[in-house]
């Protein structure tokens, strides 16, 4: 198996005033080629800061951070945009939709900042995206003519149709009920078992159990890295009683 | 990113906001098209006042009595008694780039035919008057040198005169018509000219032998003008000087007095008006392009909002991997795309205005190709120009800021 992420005493401090605030002070962990990772840790933990990092949205202080071979660190603001637009795909909280945009051109989003893939291709991966997260019968529908579990959908998606070395989610279950978090988690699951690598950041326990490990972040420290009595989430989503919401 | 992957995304993203874009590019539309409007009615008006003045004959030169001094009194310029005859036939045999010259004129007096009247003009004139002041006859024939010499009281009358002497519908020519106590016979009509740039009615005329005038009406040997036409428009200065020199001498001025006459060109005439529409153009157009300017600012208003509006948007194009500059290059689009959609509606709609205007006022119309191009650059510029700030702006947001803006 690859190691697709490698981290190595990695450190992100931020000045506030005449302050320096150490958000993460010294994390190491790798992820290999088809983990489905978990990452915990209670509100400033450092989790976000992590994310943002291995998101490529945000440099390491110091410390070293590898995506797919290549060392972020040292790299500017468009190559950074560059490894973002081809290597990671992102899923939101909130989904983060255009408004009045259809799901097809939601999806299709990523590509157009990718000089290579011309309009057709464009078109096919949006669609098969789509169809990857169950949406084939919603390619027209606007964000407002979707559920939230929809929604999400649409955003992980778009997060897949680069064919990114690694699917970062970030709470990506936070604003759904149990019943529709249980069914996005199925669909990552099934992505995973597609060969997809993912990296989810959660606060909750019971979200985390669908996962294959978890990483637990305190303090900016890592203070659990352990494999998980893995669940899933499509038996979980059964055994839920009938739904009170509909009928 | 190729650009018409750019085109595609700044496209969409006006087309989300269809009733904010068509009002923001309102003011660009209002701007443009009155710049246009005012632009083109300016030369439309220059235009037609030209045409005006050379349907008089752009090589026309008008020799009128100027002030005279009699012992120290000034008479005044309509008083002064300075041209003669002798000056007519000095002009045409002494300056060569004077093609016809004829002696004029002028009384008013109420006309009458039996129980009509009208009060016109009668205007005296030589064999070539016609000619110079650019009338011609419809029916009839013009009066002849031997008229001149006999004193002949014959005439040839305008439209207007006919349409308020000869209601009746009778022929003219031949019929007798009284001026004051005189009466002259109506050897001719005249094509009709309608009105001057002045608004006067020039069928409202009658013209006959100047000798006539003088010596029948007037009692007078001094004549009020002389008109001269030069071979051709180039040659109109020329003609002037040679005419002032031959009038200085015939009239004795000493080298330092100054001229007893005044000699005018439709040359001139032209420049002044010209001087006065160009102004008024210039004037015109400013205004407009204020409103162009207040549109630009709607252009900036609006996209600086945008940007704020915008800012998880922003966010999420630079999480999936925009660069800094693919969003600013959208920004900048899009107001270039609004400032430059809205402009050629302008210039639609002002083509549009003044084209309906100069019809309703009887003008040429005419489309300024350089107002056209410059109010297209104009409008590029508007778009770039004001766009490059909330442009500028929205690229250099900090992406995890932007996706966690709420």
């Amino acid at each position: 198996m690859s190691v697709i992420i490698k981290i190595d005493n990695l450190k992100r401090y931020f000045q506030v005033g005449s302050e320096t605030v150490r958000a993460l002070k010294g994390v190491s962990f790798e992820i290999n080629q088809g983990e489905f990772v978990s990452i915990m840790g209670t509100s400033g933990s450092g989790k976000s800061t992590m994310l943002n990092i291995l998101g490529c949205l945000d440099k390491p202080t110091d410390g070293e951070y590898f995506i797919d071979g290549i060392a972020v660190s040292k790299l500017n603001k468009d190559e950074l945009a560059h490894v973002r637009n081809r290597k990671i795909g992102f899923v939101f909280q909130s989904y983060n939709l255009l408004p009045r945009t259809s799901a097809v051109e939601q999806v299709e989003l990523p590509l157009l900042y990718n000089k290579e893939i011309s309009s057709k291709e464009r078109r096919e991966r949006a669609f098969l995206a789509l169809e990857q997260v169950g949406l084939k019968d919603r390619m027209w529908h606007m964000p407002n003519q979707m559920s939230g579990g929809q929604q999400q959908r649409v955003a992980i998606a778009r997060a897949i149709v680069n064919d990114p070395v690694i699917l970062l989610a970030d709470e990506a279950t936070g604003n759904l009920d149990t019943r529709t978090s249980y069914e996005i988690m199925s669909l990552f699951q099934k992505l995973h078992s597609e060969g997809k690598s993912i990296v989810f950041v959660t606060h909750e326990p019971d979200i985390a159990v669908f996962t294959n490990r978890t990483i637990m972040l305190r303090d900016g420290r890592v203070v659990k890295d352990v494999p998980v009595d893995t669940q899933s989430a499509k038996e979980a989503l059964d055994a839920l009683p009938p739904s009170e919401d509909y009928n | 990113m190729n650009f018409s992957n750019l085109i595609k995304i700044a496209y969409e993203a006006i087309m989300r906001n269809k009733t904010r874009s068509l009002l923001t590019m309102l003011g660009v539309i209002i701007g443009i098209s009155s710049v246009i409007a005012m632009v083109s009615l300016g030369q439309s008006s220059t235009q037609n006042i030209n045409q005006e003045i050379s349907s008089m004959g752009t090589n026309l030169i008008m020799v009128m009595r100027a002030n005279q001094r009699r012992g120290g009194v000034s008479m005044g310029n309509s008083n002064s008694q300075t041209l003669t005859i002798k000056d007519c036939e000095a002009i045409k045999k002494r300056c060569k780039n004077v093609d016809l010259v004829s002696p004029s004129v002028s009384t008013s007096g109420q006309l009458v035919r039996g129980n009509e009247n009208w009060p016109s003009t009668l205007q005296g004139g030589n064999t070539d008057f016609l000619k110079i002041r650019k009338y011609d006859i419809a029916r009839g024939t013009m009066f002849t040198e031997k008229d001149i010499k006999e004193y002949k009281k014959v005439c040839l009358v305008g439209e207007t005169i006919i349409e308020n002497l000869f209601a009746d519908g009778s022929d003219p020519i031949g019929q007798e018509i009284r001026i004051g106590s005189t009466p002259f016979k109506i050897i001719g009509v005249l094509e009709s000219k309608g009105e001057n740039q002045m608004g006067q009615d020039q069928d409202d005329i009658v013209i006959a032998p100047y000798s006539t005038i003088m010596k029948r009406l007037l009692a007078t040997q001094y004549i009020h003008m002389i008109y001269c036409s030069a071979l051709n428009e180039d040659l109109c200065d020329i003609a002037v000087e040679e005419i002032e020199a031959v009038l200085r001498t015939n009239h004795r001025l000493q080298d330092d007095a100054e001229n007893d006459f005044n000699v005018r060109t439709q040359k001139e005439m032209l420049t002044m008006m010209n001087s006065v529409t160009g102004f008024l153009t210039i004037l015109l157009a400013a205004i407009a392009s204020i409103s162009l300017f207040v549109g630009g600012i709607g252009i900036m208003n609006i996209m600086y909002v945008t940007v704020t509006e915008r800012t998880k948007e922003i966010g999420l194009r630079t999480a999936i991997g925009a660069r800094g500059k693919d969003i600013m290059y959208q920004f900048l689009l899009e107001s270039s795309m609004l400032s430059l959609v809205g402009g050629l509606i302008g210039i639609i709609f002002g083509l549009l205005i003044s084209y309906l205007a100069t019809k309703l006022l009887g003008w040429p119309f005419i489309i300024s190709t350089a107002s056209v191009f410059l109010s297209f650059i104009v409008c590029a510029a508007t778009g770039i120009f004001f766009g490059w700030y909330p442009a500028k702006k929205a690229a250099n947001l900090d992406p995890i800021t932007a996706l966690r803006y709420e």
